[in-house]
Formats: structure tokens, sequence, C-alpha cells
């Protein structure tokens, strides 16, 4: 039989029982659109976070208080006290390979100016983390050096605090206090935008002040969280990684075997980490998504025997005037395969329109990418293939004659 | 007499050009739990290419079972069927298929047709796994329904269609893949009997006019007369086998019965 012929009987089969047949496509619609979503949604996290390193610069590294442990996962950043000033001193008089290098420590604070109110993460620094970072300022500047070695009350403003505390108003000179100490604005930053992944949200919802006015006015604290340098190069900045381990670990007076209390990661290692860890959570996502296309590929299944059974007759006569196995066995499949097939294009269609809703509603980066839409078109015929197969050999290996006498 | 008998055997070449059917010896069983039901205890039977065959025997008397080991849906527990020739048992299923779409048209009891699918769409069946050409199709299956005379009701379903109607639509999917052999169970079995001399005029036609070979099961003598040779089962075994004398003509008996039959 040719293919138009199977294909017209298939459709008809299927439009006379349109309830049944669109319930039974229901459960392929729910698990191919989960997939897409989740996996549009991982890759997009991903794919974000590949901006943003790349963004960042490949010849960034970062030194963090706190250990890793063989698995390569961190036990707890700022989790000594260790990190200092002076060992970021250190790294930049006597490896050449960094270039420079700024220090990072923060604590969360309510900035107030007049009668608005908002609380941010407040973060201690020097003026070289705007260039480390390259984030410059949208107007005013940062703060200088010397500010840094008076613990000036000097702030810098992310975009999102500026337009909270001032609106419309220029804050260049206003004062606002920070947990109650009076801080004059220097500057407000370029608008970074939203992250996703293991950066965190909106980037633009911060402060910086000078590093040692954070740590002796409002933290507290004279160790610092993370110290982030840029090396000369890329190649520099894998050079340069077993140099800072080696000098810290001599400036903490670490003995050989010990473990770090710090950890120096590059670029590559944190793309690395970011990368894997948002695989994880999609493969997570989309295993627990082709649940449902499991289960929906069970129902074709169920409702493919039923329907077996309620045609018999119908088989019987087929057969007698020369249907070979092959043509029953083909055209129960190929009612399975459209049935799985027509499911998986209307999951797709709701994938790809969940996903496009959290991009806008949430602001999410979502990507779904071709590969993603062309396995789904390959995964549910292939559950129509695979649940389908078994009624469509049931039906073909029907005896004709009991098939006719089959009430 | 045509009854063939074993020490009849003759060479199969000769066999070929001579019977279409030829049955040897068969026998067949039926398992039904502990009993075993015997529906053919050895028949033996020859049928040339042209003939019109009735077979009549009383409920329960294997001419079913016959019929279908004829038409290839069921094969013999022991014993031989040649079909011009080819002994059936050593064929595959996909053979049998092959024979039951080409060679062979079956019209069933109970019309046996696809509910919502139109008279067209049913006649078209077997021509679907006869791979013909769309336009083809089309045209031999308005060409058996015309021939069956619902040349005018192409597209009605066979909910629409009276029981007559309904045969004639099953008579022209026997036709559609022009077989050399039309067997037929118990063709008017549901049928008033102006309607049943109607079929039995269009099995006269074919047989008549195209040579086809027709072997149908009735259960009424007055519609085996139709026929050239009468066969008559019993427990399994053929009990009489005659040619028909005075055989009537359906065309001329239809002209001497009432347009609208009226019940007793
Ligand atoms: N599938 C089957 N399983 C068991 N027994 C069967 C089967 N088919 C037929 N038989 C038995 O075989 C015998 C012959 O049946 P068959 O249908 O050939 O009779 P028949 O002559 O066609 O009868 P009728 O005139 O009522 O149609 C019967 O005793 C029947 O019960
Ligand atoms: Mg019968």
């Amino acid at each position: 039989m040719d293919l138009v012929s199977i294909l017209r009987i298939a459709m008809r089969a299927l439009a006379r029982n349109k309830m049944r047949s669109s319930l039974t496509m229901l459960g392929i619609i729910i698990g191919v659109g989960a997939v897409i979503a989740t996996v549009g949604l991982g890759q997009g996290a991903r794919q974000a976070v590949q901006n943003q390193i790349a963004a960042m610069g490949s010849n960034i590294l970062f030194v963090g208080s706190g250990s890793v442990n063989r698995g390569g996962q961190r036990t707890g950043f700022g989790g000594t006290k260790t990190l200092v000033m002076g060992d970021l001193d250190a790294i930049l008089k006597e490896i050449p390979l960094v270039k420079e290098g700024a220090p990072m420590t923060s604590s969360s604070a309510q900035l107030v100016y007049e009668n608005q109110n908002w609380s941010t993460r407040v973060n201690g620094t020097t003026p070289a983390y705007f260039d480390v970072r390259v984030w410059p300022v949208q107007r005013g500047t940062v703060f200088s050096q010397d500010d840094v070695e008076q613990s000036a009350n000097v702030i810098v403003l992310g975009t999102t605090v500026a337009t909270n505390l001032f609106g419309t108003t220029d804050p260049i000179g206003k004062t606002i206090r920070v947990s109650n100490l009076p801080f004059r604005v220097v500057g407000v930053l370029v608008s970074k935008g939203y992250s996703s992944g293991g950066m965190g949200g909106d980037q633009d919802d911060t402060a910086f002040v000078p590093v040692t006015t954070l740590q002796k006015k409002m933290a507290g604290q004279t160790w610092l969280n993370g110290i982030i340098l840029s090396a000369v190069s890329k190649d520099a900045s894998f050079a340069a990684q077993p140099q800072i381990t080696a000098l810290l670990r001599d400036r903490h007076r670490i003995r050989p075997g010990m473990d770090d209390d710090f950890f120096v990661r590059n670029m590559a290692d944190f793309a690395e980490l970011q990368d894997q860890s948002s695989k994880t959570l999609t493969y997570l996502l989309a295993s627990v998504a082709s649940v449902s296309l499991l289960v929906g590929g069970i129902g074709i299944m169920n409702i493919m025997l039923v329907s077996v059974t309620e045609r018999t007759r119908e088989i019987g006569i087929r057969m007698a005037i020369g249907a070979t196995e092959d043509d029953v066995q083909t055209q129960f499949l190929i009612e399975a395969v459209v049935l799985s097939l027509t499911g998986g294009f209307i999951g797709i269609a709701l994938g790809v329109g969940i996903s496009f809703l959290v991009t806008n509603l949430l602001g999410w980066a979502v990507l779904v990418s071709p590969w993603a839409i062309g396995t789904a078109v390959l995964f549910s015929m292939a559950v129509g293939v695979f649940f389908g197969f078994y009624p469509a050999r049931k039906a073909a290996r029907l005896d004709p004659i009991e098939a006719l006498r089959y009430e | 007499m045509e009854i063939m008998t074993k020490e009849q055997t003759v060479t199969p070449s000769v066999e070929k050009s001579e019977y279409v059917i030829r049955v040897e010896d068969v026998h067949k069983y039926y398992q039904l739990g502990e009993t075993q039901v015997h529906a053919l205890r050895g028949v033996s039977v020859g049928i040339k290419r042209g003939e019109f065959v009735a077979i009549m025997g009383a409920s329960g008397s294997g001419k079913s079972t016959f019929m279908n080991m004829l038409g290839c849906l069921d094969k013999p527990s022991s014993g031989h069927y040649f079909l011009e020739g080819t002994d059936v048992s050593k064929l595959t299923k996909q053979d049998l298929a092959r024979i039951r779409n080409h060679q062979i048209g079956f019209v069933f009891q109970g019309f046996n047709l696809l509910a919502r699918t139109t008279a067209l769409e049913n006649t078209e069946l077997p021509t679907l796994y006869a791979r013909i050409s769309k336009e083809e199709r089309h045209q031999r299956a308005s060409e058996a329904l015309t021939l069956v005379g619902l040349g005018d009701r192409i597209h009605h379903y066979p909910s629409q269609l009276s029981g007559g109607q309904q045969q004639r639509v099953a008579i022209a999917r026997a036709l559609v893949n022009r077989p050399s052999i039309l067997l037929a169970d118990e063709p008017t079995g549901n049928l008033d009997s102006r309607t049943s001399v109607e079929i039995m005029d269009i099995f006269q036609t074919l047989n008549n006019e195209k040579g086809l070979t027709i072997v149908l099961v009735t259960h009424e003598p007055d519609i085996a007369r139709f026929a050239k040779r009468n066969i008559v089962f019993r427990d399994g075994k053929i009990r009489k086998d005659e040619t028909v004398d005075a055989r009537p003509v359906a065309h001329e008996v239809l002209r001497t019965m009432p347009a609208v039959d009226v019940d007793d």
C-alpha cells in the first residue's frame, strides 16, 4: 500500500475518535513541551554565563578564601579569615604575569536617601576593580586610591541602586546614609544588566566603597572574601595560577601536605564549573520531563491496543481481501506515529511558547536550538514506533478467520 | 459426477489446465479444549474453469470451513488443496495474502463492509493492497459498482444502503481486482427472495459473460438451482454432487416476480 493511502486511513481512524486521540496526544504534548522548555532554559542559562564570562575577559583570575575539596566543589567561600590586602600586594609585586588586581569583600547594607531606602550588597574594593572588570562609570568618577588610603566615605552606585534611591535626580555629589554613616556619591556605573546562572540576578543592584572603609567602618573585618586579578594574557592566567598558589601557601604558612585555605580559579575553570552546574540542572529537568514522554508513550500503546481490539473485524476484512501482515502492521504503526508526531509538533510549539513567555515575563535567557527541536521530532517519532510496535504486531498476527468472526 | 478420489489422481500438468480448484482428501480438525471437532472428514473435489457450483448442506456440515479453505483464509489439517495447480499448503502467508488479493474474490455472509466508508472506498479496498495507481483504482471500483448495478450510489455509506445493495457492494469489492474465482458464503442468506434472485442474476451474468469460476454456499435449493452444479455436504463429507438439469435463468425469473415482494 502506498504511504499516502496509509496516512489517509490513519488520519481518518484518528479523526473518528477526536477526543480520545487528543487526550492520548496530551501526554506527548506535555512531555515534549516540557523537554523543549527546560532544555531551552538550561541552554539559555549556559549561553548567558558563557557570554558573561567572555565579556569579563578570559585573562581574569579569582582568589577566594576557603578551600576546595577533591571534587572541585567550594566548601565555603569566605570560610577562612586568612586572605588579606597584603596577599594582593605580594601577588602584584612578585608575580609579573599578573597585571592588576583588586580586593573583594562585601557586606549587605541599607542605603537611605531622603525618604527613599534600598537594601543591597555593598562591596569594598580599590579603583583597580573597575579596570579589571572593565566596568566604567556613566557619570561622575570612581573613588581614588587616596580615598582608599584615607578610608573615605565615598560610594559608587550601580544603576539599579541609583534609580531606586534618586529616580531622575542626579545622584553625583549627594550624600546618602549607608548603615547610618554618611557617604558622598561620586559615581554611577554603566548598566551591566541581568545575568543568569551562578553569577546571580541583577548585576546593577550593587554599590562600591573603598575596601578600607568597608573593613574598618562597616563590616569590622580585616580579611578579604576574595581577590580579582587580571593576568597579562589568557595563557598567563593559566601560568600564574600555580605561582599564586605557591606564593599564598608560603605567606599563609601552609606546610606541605596540608590543604590550601584559599582557592585560585581562572576564567576557564570558572566557565567550566558554571557550565557543569547548568548542564547538570538541564539534564535533571530534561530527564524529569522525559518521564512524561514515557507516560505519553504508554498512553499511545494503551489506546492503540484498544483500537486494535475495537477494529478486529476491520483487520479481518482487510486481511481477507489481501492485506499482508506487513500491510496491517505498517498501518497501525503509522497510526501510532501520526499520534505521537502530531503530539510532538504541538509539544514543540508549546515548549517554544513557554520559552518565549519565560524570556518575556521573567527575563531569563532561553535558547531553543534547532538541535533540540530536531531531537524532539525524532524522539516523538521513536516513541510512536516503540510504543506502537506491540499493538501493531498484535494486529498483524490476528488470524483472518477469527478476526472476521469477532463481534 | 466429478468427485475426485485418490485413485483418479492424474499428473499435475494435466490437472493444472483442467482444474482451477482441486481438493484431495482434506480433513479439518478444530481443537476445542478437550474435544476435537472434525469439521471436514476427507473431502475430494475438482472444479474446472468456468464452473458455477452451489454448495448446500445442513448447518454445521462444514460448508464455511470448506469455503474458507478454498479462499486461502484457512489451511486444511491434512490433505491437499491445489489452486491452479499450486499446492497452497506450501505457500507463505504473504503468498496467500496475494492470492486472496488477486486470484480470489470472496463474498462473506455478513457483507463485512467497513462502516463509515463509502461504497466506492469499500470497493476500492482490495486495489489498495494491489499496488495499482490511484486513477486506475477509482476507475476499477466505479466499473465494478456499475457492473453490480450500484453506479448511482457510489458515495453512499453502508448504513445508507439496503441489505441487497450492501451485498452488491461486497460483490463489487470481490470483483474489483478481476479475480478468476469468485467465492461466496451464503451471499443471499439475509436477503428476500427477489433480491436473492437479483444477486444470482449478477452471478449468472459474470459466469456466462466473463467465464468467472463461481462457488457459492446456500441453504436454499431454489437458489442452488441457478448454479450449474450442486454439491451437498453432510457431516464434513460430500454426500451428493450433481449437475443441475433445467437450470433457470435468473434474468427471466425476475420478470415473473413481483417488483415488491409480498410476504405470504
Ligand atoms: N473456529 C472454530 N473452532 C471450533 N469449531 C469450529 C470452528 N469453526 C467451525 N467449527 C465447527 O466446525 C463445524 C463446521 O462448521 P462450519 O462453519 O463449516 O459449518 P457450516 O456448514 O458453514 O454451517 P452453517 O450453515 O451454519 O454456516 C461445526 O461443527 C462448527 O462448530
Ligand atoms: Mg457457514
